[in-house]
């Protein structure tokens, strides 16, 4: 199943499921979604619960907040999320602050989804991940899902969580397949926002990465397998909350470990991880200081080959890890 | 100085014309003809531009060159698309072109634009060669901005790109007005946005400080009918853009004619200029591509009207008809023009497409204009990267 269907199909049995849950967005209506993901769900649900709004995102994404603090349950779609930019302050200051502001009484049941990071070709206004900037922020909760399985259990999740979820996917996986076990494939499947995921278990280092960056360290640790070095890969799943445990678990296991994103390096999603390691008891486990991949610190260039160079690559993921394990 | 009788004789030419009786003799060419525009609407003005205007040969010459030339290297930049040479965004102007060109036709060296991502034709009027604007395309050095903004973000003298947020410009835009009045020039700012982008909330917010301020700014919104798959009056309460404004003055314009576009232009740089503050202008148009090269552009709207706006509302053939009908310009000398921009764009296509894109030393270039970082992070702590400079910074 295509990621893309995996989060359609989410969609839409929560849609079924709750009449409260209706989704907001530009093209997310009558166009089937900038990128498909709501196909034939306003067919389906029709206007009132699938609806097009004008390119106006403070607008809307004020509005959808607002209803959840009413009793709904919105799914409000960023084209992409580099224009939810403009509605920035809804997310932050009504969205993730309001249930403690109101002291616990004002809770924002609200999914912000849509996709997240590197696209192609598209320069640096339309090219950014934007994960460590919702990560930042204590009220939210934040997914960085991976594949199809981690895409339908996680939004479904995501939906029925009581408290606001930012849902970053990645428009270059949309369209990419991915199996689905039985499991996945119910009606009741859901994933629980805050565990990460082994995606390969290793012995010899510990390889943590979200969104793309998983497919890129898998490819990683296939090559290194070939030569005698196991790698753990772990999905992060969910950026906040962190899940701190599993990653520990596995330094204990390996003494060593890499982040990868494709985010830019400086207060990123990596630095979070190796602070918090740095802070815990994990830090003896170390045999060498751990060490951050992400993408290049620059602006994302239009350029093809240096907007290859600008993003973390199999290659660094591998030469790194070849010189921390002095392996040749 | 041009000879009275001739004047006189393609004046006459014109008023029939407008009355539709125009018949002139084969051999009776002008070189300067008067026609009467399409008319406007106007929104808090007592007295709108001029009906008619007077329009030269040479001038006519230009802006049919101009025109074509959009067309031409738009048509050049969907094929390079469909060959994907282009990556990822393309948006095309085709059909919108007597917008900017009739804009450009009214402003002064020193007035300035600054548009959305459909940037292509103004960043050619506003004086990048051809090669400048294809190169950036296709993401090659011999690119206005080096290859590294792409089709989105192009920018030279008085032209401020070039933005991919929707909206996002408008605000620059009364910014670089602001500037000129604060430099005490009377240069004005056109400042443009979509009919999608017309609701978003910051335009508004300056539409208020650019008329609390009289600031020098032309607001144009260029109602092309969507936004994206989304027709202008499925995401506007009022779909009468040139009175969204409210105290900002405003004019509805027949975009698709370059003179009238012309003359609403001069009517509001002049407004700008005498420190009467902002105005907006509401050109009507259409797109005849999908909203990007990704979009098909036919399940919001049928072919049949992107044809009928072709076959009845085309800018460039109607002004083709316009002007060689009333003999300022004739159809050979326009069939010679086309295929010699043909000839040039080929050309420029060609080398835009053998051209290297910049060294990879340039990934770090210029993110600072006075980098104060040192090295920057690469990919992984081991390789740091230096920081060059490398265009020239405008502002010191
Ligand atoms: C803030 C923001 N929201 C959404 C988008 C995606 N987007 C790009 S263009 C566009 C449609 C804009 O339509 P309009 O303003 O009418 O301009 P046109 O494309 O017709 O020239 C949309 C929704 C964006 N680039 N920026
Ligand atoms: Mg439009």
């Amino acid at each position: 199943m295509t990621v893309r269907d995996a989060l359609n199909s989410a969609l839409d049995e929560e849609m079924e499921k709750d009449d409260r849950v209706y989704i907001l967005g530009e093209e997310v209506a009558q166009y089937d979604g900038a990128y498909k993901v709501t196909r034939g769900l306003w067919k389906k649900y029709g206007d009132k619960r699938v609806i097009d709004t004008p390119i106006t995102e403070m607008g809307f994404a004020g509005i959808a907040v607002g209803s959840a603090m009413a009793g709904l349950r919105p799914v409000c779609e960023f084209m992409t999320f580099n224009f939810a930019m403009q509605a920035i302050d809804q997310v932050i200051n009504s969205a993730a602050k309001t249930f403690y502001m109101s002291a616990g009484r004002v809770n924002v049941p609200i999914v912000f989804r849509g996709p997240n990071g590197a696209a192609a070709g598209v320069a640096a206004q339309h090219s950014q991940c934007f994960a460590a900037w919702y990560a930042h922020c204590p009220g939210l909760k934040v997914v960085s899902p991976y594949n199809s399985e981690d895409c339908k259990g996680l939004l479904k999740a995501a939906i029925r969580d009581p408290d606001p979820v930012v849902f970053l996917e990645n428009e270059l996986l949309y369209g990419v397949q991915y199996e689905m076990s039985d499991e996945a494939l119910s009606k009741d499947f859901v994933l629980p926002i805050g565990k990460a995921h082994i995606a390969r278990p290793g012995e010899h280092i510990t390889l943590v990465a979200h969104s793309r960056a998983v497919e890129i360290c898998l490819e990683a640790a296939n090559e290194l397998a070939g030569k005698g070095i196991e790698a753990e890969v772990i999905n992060l799943r969910s950026i906040r909350p962190l899940d701190m445990d599993t990653i520990n678990a596995s330094i204990v296991k390996t003494n060593h470990l890499v982040t990868v994103e494709q985010g830019w390096p400086t207060c990123g999603v990596g630095a979070e991880i190796l602070s918090r390691v740095m802070e815990s008891e994990t830090f003896y486990h170390l045999d060498q200081p751990a060490i951050r991949i992400t993408g290049v610190d620059t602006p994302m260039p239009y350029t093809k080959s240096l907007e290859i160079a600008a993003l973390p690559q199999p290659s660094d993921v591998i030469a790194t890890v070849k010189k921390l394990l002095k392996a040749q | 100085m041009l000879p009275a009788c001739a004047r006189s004789i393609s004046k006459k030419a014109a008023n029939l014309k407008a009355l539709g009786f125009l018949s002139t003799a084969k051999n009776n060419y002008a070189t300067e003809v008067t026609y009467y525009l399409k008319p406007f609407r106007l929104h808090k003005l007592e007295q709108g531009p001029a009906q008619k205007t007077t329009l030269t040969k040479e001038d006519a010459i230009n802006y049919y060159r101009q025109m074509h030339t959009i067309r031409r290297m738009e048509t050049t930049a969907g094929n390079l698309y469909k060959e994907k040479i282009i990556r990822g965004f393309c948006h095309l102007y085709s059909g919108q072109e007597a917008v900017a060109v009739g804009i450009k036709a009214a402003l002064r060296p020193y007035d300035a634009i600054i548009t959305a991502y459909r940037a292509h034709g103004w960043t050619y009027l506003m004086g990048v060669d051809y090669l400048g604007v294809l190169a950036e395309l296709t993401g090659r050095q011999s690119g206005c901005a080096r290859g590294k903004g792409g089709s989105m973000h192009m920018y030279c003298e008085n032209f401020y790109g070039g933005n991919g947020i929707v909206g996002a410009q408008v605000p620059l835009g009364v910014g670089v007005a602001f500037a000129q009045k604060y430099q005490g020039t009377d240069g004005v700012c056109v400042t443009l946005y979509g009919d999608g982008a017309a609701n978003q909330g910051q335009v508004f917010e300056v539409y208020n400080m650019a008329k609390l301020w009289n600031l020098p700014c032309i607001f144009v919104c260029e109602n092309n009918g969507y936004g994206m798959g989304t027709s202008a009056d499925r995401a506007s309460a009022n779909t009468n853009y040139y009175t969204r404004g409210d105290y900002v003055s405003g004019i509805w314009v027949d975009g698709m004619d370059v003179l009238t576009v012309r003359e609403a232009a001069r009517y509001a740089v002049n407004h700008c200029a005498s420190g009467k503050g902002p105005i907006l202008l509401e050109t009507a148009t259409y797109r005849y591509s999908g909203h990007s090269m990704s979009d098909p552009g036919t399940s919001y709207r049928t072919r049949d009207e992107i044809q009928e706006v072709r076959q009845t509302r085309d800018p460039i053939t109607s002004f083709k008809e316009k002007i060689t009908s009333a003999n300022l310009v004739t159809p050979e000398e326009l069939k010679k023009m086309e295929a010699e921009i043909r000839g040039v764009v080929d050309e420029a296509t060609k080398k835009a497409k053998a051209d290297s894109e910049i060294s990879m030393e340039e990934l770090t270039a210029d993110i600072y204009s006075n980098n104060l970082e040192g090295t920057i992070r690469n990919t992984t702590p081991f390789n740091p990267l230096e920081h060059s400079r490398i265009g020239q910074a405008v502002n010191q």
